[in-house]
């Protein structure tokens, strides 16, 4: 595997919670983000999943350091940028763009288009061949709209076209990484996916790595090539698009994928419905965070914290942390097939698997 | 499955016999910039303990139908043609007496964002029994009783603590959960419910699906459930109606639409959702251009400019003629294509996506 283009290690942020009266003070705190490990290579999409407030958005801007985490460090290229100042983050900003949910409150009213597209390029005092105004009018038609429009206002263009403003601001640098917040949740179904293929195209045309944060499994799936679960903070399982999708381990990833309505879903498709909601943040449950909407909740699962690790019978970097893992479909077939990376550490490791769910046999 | 039967029979004093009929309705509002005509030509029944899926993008008209059967509407810049028939009664024309007797009473609305509906100056329990008060008389504390008993119905845990507290200690679901118990407490005969889970999670969204389908199957009233998302109306609804610009361009039973799609417009919205076991490496196929706009709409069929057979069916057809939907009762939509043609187009369209995996 090549170098990473961005490596998370032991990420954490959590934001204090004040209270009192007249005299303002640290309550508590709202875990957000609690020791993630994510690697990105140049290149690959990287889909960020979970419900709302585990966490998802939170790392994302970390990822593009508009947030300092608390601890953990952000590697990009090799360096540290975990606390880098103003200064020394500058040249890495252009390396980092960012494309944000809302269309409507991401583009600044005031500004046409071309001023929009333009100012990370003046910001950052680059000067292309052929002149600025030349470079904008291209990107417009690369992200599919009319050059023409250089001197138009956002409130002319509509939700989907502010989108793909949104999404031309963030090339003008020619970024490595670019961090999707939700970037399509907010438009229609049929200018969704004319906003998905857009960014798949630019993904393939251009080399660029995204980090994919959204909260539709399906459009996940589409999109990504290797996909984080995330659950109040913490991730908890991790591994390519077909090990998640068609292999996962944690019951969290089961009652997700279990409760997308599906149109064609196939017959006798397993249904676990998850009651309650998601516990507060400002006080996650000990242990497995997951133990208090968990079917399979033991004694332990609140006591240790489980580990992200890779389990028996896992393709190679499909991690999860569990205590009591869900059988894998297959167990006649176990690993190898799907996975393709596998070679060293990999390959089906001595021990049977887990029988009942209560699999304990890890491999580090 | 199917229940609910559509007909075009003008209706007779008694109304047209299904338990809510619409028929040709059309809405208009009067703005700065011109009359925009948000619902034109509507027309469909509803049978009771069934749910009809209304489908469309945002403009469509999904919600200004909705409106207009509860009669919430600006009067001053909303004009409403045509007819609502539930049962006996007819509500485009009665007033607002009879309209208030019937909201939150026989007709209830549960809507997409439940923080901003419910009060948030008022406890939970309060709202729910003062709508139970307002409609069915009783006690304060045969109110708050039965306001009680409604949120443990839909789920509450602690209902008899919960009760007092405001919206804002709610969760999102829990608050959806709520609203639910607030439209239900007087046995609505009809709930309309608009993307009542767009704004909650997937694991809450299925919760709150289930609890609205459970309740149907307890209460025996009609649903209608207005979504933009297909997979929402494939696991709930039994009919579907979907809507563009206003008007109806294809309904039938879940089954048909979904399976055997005729409209090029809903090819669009299935082409354009990408599901768990489609293949990755294919491109979605989604509708091109945006939707219209309802101030000026294109001539002709209101989809024309964004379909991708116009010239299959006819130009001159399809720019000039608007299409009705046909036939009147079962599967219909509304467009000028040959029906050889859609059978002939509508199958690669839909597998195309599963054979190049």
């Amino acid at each position: 595997m090549s170098e990473p283009l961005l490596e998370l290690s032991g990420l954490t942020k959590h934001f204090p919670v004040m209270g009192g009266f007249l005299i303002k003070r640290r309550v508590g705190s709202v875990h957000a983000v609690d020791d993630v490990d994510l690697t990105i290579a140049p290149g690959e999409t990287v889909g960020l999943v979970g419900e709302s407030g585990c966490g998802k958005s939170t790392t994302g801007r970390l990822v593009a350091r508009l947030l300092e985490p608390d601890r953990g460090t952000i590697r990009f290229e090799g360096r540290d940028i975990t606390h880098a100042s103003r200064r020394e983050l500058k040249p890495i900003r252009s390396q980092i763009q960012m494309i944000f949910q809302d269309p409507y409150s991401s583009l600044n009213p005031r500004h046409t288009v071309g001023s929009i597209i333009r100012g990370p390029m003046e910001i950052n005092g680059i000067e292309p061949p052929g002149g600025r105004e030349k470079r904008v009018r291209e990107l417009l038609e690369t992200v599919g709209l009319n050059p023409e429009h250089y001197n138009r206002y956002p409130h002319e263009f509509s939700g989907g076209q502010r989108q793909r403003i949104g999404i031309a601001r963030a090339l003008a640098l020619q970024p490595k990484l670019i961090v999707a917040d939700e970037p399509v949740s907010a438009l229609d179904v049929s200018i969704q996916a004319q906003v998905i293929n857009l960014l798949q195209h630019l993904q393939r045309e251009f080399g660029i790595a995204f980090l994919f944060i959204a909260h539709d499994l399906a459009v996940v799936r589409h999109f990504s090539h290797r996909v984080a679960v995330m659950y109040l903070g913490r991730i908890v399982e991790v591994g390519d698009r077909t090990s998640i999708y068609e292999r996962p381990r944690h019951p969290y990833t089961h009652a997700l994928l279990s409760a997308v309505p599906e149109i064609d879903a196939e017959p006798g498709r397993e249904r676990i419905r998850l009651s309650g909601d998601l516990p507060s943040p400002v006080d996650p449950p000990s242990g497995c965070r997951f133990r208090t909407r968990c079917w399979k909740a033991t004694d332990k699962c609140a006591q240790e914290t489980p580990p992200l690790v890779r389990l028996d019978g896992n393709a190679e970097g499909h991690l999860v942390a569990c205590h009591h893992p869900m059988d894998p479909p297959k167990p006649a077939e176990p690993p190898a097939e799907g996975a393709g990376a596998d070679g060293s550490a990999g390959a089906p490791l001595e021990g049977s698997l887990a029988p009942g769910g209560a699999a304990e046999n890890r491999s580090g | 499955m199917t229940t609910a039967t559509w007909t075009t029979e003008p209706p007779v004093r008694r109304g047209p016999g299904s338990f809510l009929a619409v028929r040709d309705l059309t809405v208009e509002f009067t703005t700065e910039d011109g009359v925009v005509r948000a619902v034109d030509g509507l027309s469909f029944d509803l049978e009771k303990g069934t749910t009809l899926g209304i489908v469309g993008e945002s403009g469509s008209g999904k919600s200004v139908t909705s409106l207009s059967i509860l009669g919430l509407h600006d009067p001053s810049t909303t004009t409403i043609t045509g007819e609502i028939w539930l049962e006996d009664q007819e509500l485009v024309s009665a007033d607002r007496a009879v309209m208030e007797r019937l909201r939150g009473n026989r007709v209830a609305m549960v809507f997409q964002d439940p923080l901003t509906a419910l009060s948030p100056y008022h406890t939970v329990g309060r709202q729910i029994a003062e709508t139970y008060r307002r409609h069915k008389g009783g006690s304060k504390r045969e109110a708050r009783e039965r306001a009680i008993e409604m949120l443990k119905r839909v789920g509450i845990p602690q209902p008899h603590l919960r009760v007092d507290d405001y919206p804002h200690h709610f969760s999102g679901g829990m608050r959806q959960r709520a609203m639910i118990a607030m439209a239900l407490v007087c046995d609505p005969d009809l709930l309309i419910a608009d993307e009542p889970t767009t704004a909650l999670d997937v694991t809450v969204q299925a919760q709150i699906l289930d609890l609205l389908k459970e309740l149907q199957q307890q209460t025996g009233m009609a649903v209608i459930l207005i979504t933009h998302d297909l997979g929402v109306v494939a696991n709930t609804a039994s009919e579907v109606l979907v809507m563009y610009a206003g008007r109806a361009v294809e309904r039938g039973t879940v089954r048909e639409v979904l399976r055997e799609p005729r409209h090029p417009y809903t090819w669009g919205l299935l082409g354009s959702m990408p599901s768990l076991r489609s293949p990755v490496d294919v491109p979605l196929r989604p509708v091109r251009g945006t939707p219209p706009s309802l101030l000026a709409p294109p001539p002709g069929c209101p989809f024309h400019p964004r379909c991708d057979y116009v010239d299959v069916a006819g130009r001159e057809l399809c720019t000039r003629e608007r299409p009705v939907l046909t036939p009147e009762t079962g599967h219909a939509d509304a467009c000028h294509l040959a029906p050889e043609d859609k059978r002939r187009l509508a199958p690669e369209r839909r597998t195309d996506r599963k054979e190049r995996a």
